[in-house]
């Protein structure tokens, strides 16, 4: 178990002396403070579990270091000493968020009570934030694929998960890259232990700088308070990072030399930290033609380059549409709490013919739209997206029943309104009849 | 070698048995003898308590040799300042501890004098404090003699005894002092 630690801050050095005494029999790591600014530069090194102060004290008294402290910390326990004749400047204190308070001298007996509640209370919650994280991996959405090319993917993760290897997915937008990298990494011995994701390509460079590495308070402006990196946050477990390639030259010296030594600074800070952290990069980038080119790294790229694994666009393993439609299908019946709605025909045969340039988020969008819009029964073409109808003809299609089809669905745009449905089509309004009359369309 | 100190004139009929206690469960000879020490410094007269660390300090100057353990017992209130009292007092991984019997006794609390009882506690805080004087820390297990005690019933409720793990690592500084 993790020493607790402790921090004393009272100016009296008997007391002082006889809290950490007491303290250091019970088992913590005490840290002692004579004064406000004394113990502000004990909390920059590290965190403390409780943190003891003296309301009265020349200088910065106990209500202003708590506010201090506060900003450093603010999960820190902060107990009050007090003399009777201050209880009220105590009461104000808790106000401010401090734990508890006592007044000197202190009965041991409440004392222990008082640290016991304390130490239970952050034991919770450090549990808590356990089974959230465990929860999330448990709840991590399962890979649909059986095609031959997903298998494929499937035996790639199989053999690198175990390994501790840096690995580079590689695929195009919308394929479920980080689904790949998140089954990696729960077959992996990391699988107790957050994975923590980062899109890089999301983020301008001092964003990205403070968001991978943490920030010290005080950092830049609008750096309140200390905050811990996503490369910290993953020791232990893994840390996935989105569209590496599109990293800048700067970023990528950085991150160049946190994987070489697993060692890094927060922006603004000068203590080192260290991580264990498993990367696994995805990008929808070709990197070998960016080094070419000059703007990735060859050394980072070679860092990185351990194990590859591609995963196919959608187009690229067709037999996986459908399993996919239906899982997305469950799943927003369940997210609604609707009835589960079979697909009809016509719409088994446009998905399957549709070429899914956004892959299988598009087809997830496609699937919830439908979800969401569609009336009972099955879910047919008119509740999918137009990009989708439009674009799939089958080749077997003659002119003429495209153009009914097409001067159907603008009509139904438009509202039945002829004259608007013949300025989109570029014909006047005598056309526009004529041509209903001829394919019998209902307006 | 453990030195019992009785201080400035305190010598119950039971310490013998108390060094008999000691003798059980920590390892080397255990010898008492009567010691005086100028109480004045550590009495404060706004508490009418004395202050157990002022104690150490003068149990310390007493050391016959730097590998001994001093443990001073006495009959006064012991306090440390920001605590109401304290039954005792160690130096964590040192040489020296105090152990007040005043809070042990049940006179103390209203109730009839217990010789039987009092030796007992005296036996069980004597030990708790050697250990620390040993280097160990409160445990988390009730009936080891290492658990944590604020009122006399805690006292009464954990053993005499320290735990496998407290006991494992007293032989491991024990070898380390030997070493």
């Amino acid at each position: 178990m993790t020493q607790r630690k402790i921090l004393i801050v009272d100016d009296e050095l008997s007391v002082r002396q006889s809290l950490e005494g007491w303290f250091r029999e019970d088992g913590f790591a005490v840290e002692i403070a004579e004064d406000g600014k004394a113990a502000l530069a004990k909390m920059h090194q590290g965190p403390f579990d409780i943190v003891i102060v003296d309301l009265k004290m020349p200088g910065m008294d106990g209500i202003e270091l708590q506010k201090r402290v506060r900003e450093i910390d603010p999960h820190a326990a902060i107990i009050i000493l007090t003399a009777y004749a201050s209880v009220e400047t105590a009461v104000e204190a808790l106000k401010l968020g401090a734990y508890d308070y006592v007044t000197k001298p202190v009965d041991p007996d409440d004392l222990s009570h008082l640290v016991g509640n304390i130490l239970k209370q952050r034991a919770l919650a450090e549990e808590n934030v356990r089974l959230k994280e465990f929860t999330t991996l448990c709840n991590t959405a399962p890979i649909v694929g059986a095609s031959a090319p997903m298998r494929h993917v499937f035996d790639l993760v199989d053999s690198v998960a175990e390994t501790d290897s840096t690995v580079v997915i590689r695929g195009e937008s919308g394929t479920g890259k980080e689904l790949v990298a998140r089954a990696i990494h729960e077959r992996s011995r990391r699988r107790f232990f957050p994975i923590v994701a980062v899109n890089a390509g999301s983020l301008a460079e001092s964003l990205l700088e403070s968001e991978l590495f943490g920030h010290e308070k005080g950092a830049f402006t609008g750096a309140q308070y200390r905050r811990k990196g996503k490369l910290e946050l993953a020791d232990g477990g893994t840390l996935f990072l989105d569209e590496i390639g599109d990293i800048t030259a700067k970023t990528q010296v950085d991150l160049l030399r946190v994987l070489e030594t697993k060692r890094f600074t927060r922006v603004g800070g000068n203590r080192e930290i260290e991580s264990d952290f498993r990367l696994i990069c995805a990008t929808n980038k070709h990197l070998e033609k960016l080094v070419e080119v000059g703007t990735f790294r060859e050394d980072l790229y070679y860092r990185i380059n351990v194990f590859g694994i591609d995963v196919p666009p959608l187009r690229d393993r067709r037999d996986d549409i459908i399993p996919l439609a239906e899982f997305f299908v469950e799943k927003y019946a369940r997210a609604m709490g609707r009835d589960r709605k079979p697909l009809a025909p016509e719409t088994v045969e446009l998905l399957e013919r549709y070429r899914w340039p956004g892959n299988v988020r598009e087809l997830e969008n496609a699937v919830e739209r439908a979800m969401v819009i569609g009336r009972e029964g099955a879910i047919v073409p008119a509740d999918l997206p137009l990009q989708l109808e439009r674009q799939v003809v089958p080749a077997d299609t003659s002119l003429a029943a495209v153009e009914k089809q097409h001067i159907e669905r603008v009509l139904q745009e438009a509202g039945g309104n002829v004259t608007r449905s013949a300025k989109i089509l570029g014909i006047d309004r005598a056309t526009l009849y004529n041509k209903v009359r001829r394919y019998g369309i209902k307006r | 070698m453990i030195h019992l100190a009785l201080l400035n004139g305190y010598r119950p009929a039971w310490v013998d048995a108390l060094g008999d206690g000691i003798r059980d469960v920590l390892p080397g000879p255990v010898r008492d003898r009567e010691m005086r020490l100028d109480f004045g410094p550590a009495f404060a007269p706004d508490r009418g308590q004395y202050h157990a660390t002022f104690l150490l300090g003068a149990l310390l100057r007493t050391l016959p040799a730097p590998e001994d353990k001093v443990l001073g017992v006495t009959a006064v209130d012991l306090f440390v300042p920001v605590l109401t009292f304290v039954f005792g007092q160690a130096q964590l991984a040192g040489s020296a501890a105090v152990l007040s019997t005043c809070r042990l006794q049940n006179e103390f609390y209203g109730l009839a004098p217990d010789e039987g009882l009092l030796l007992e506690r005296a036996i069980k805080e004597a030990v708790h404090e050697l250990g620390h004087a040993h280097g160990l820390v409160h445990c988390p297990d009730y009936r080891c003699v290492m658990h944590a005690s604020t009122h006399v019933e805690d006292v009464d409720l954990k053993g005499a005894a320290y735990c496998g793990g407290c006991g494992s690592a007293l032989e491991r500084s024990a070898s380390d002092a030997g070493a």
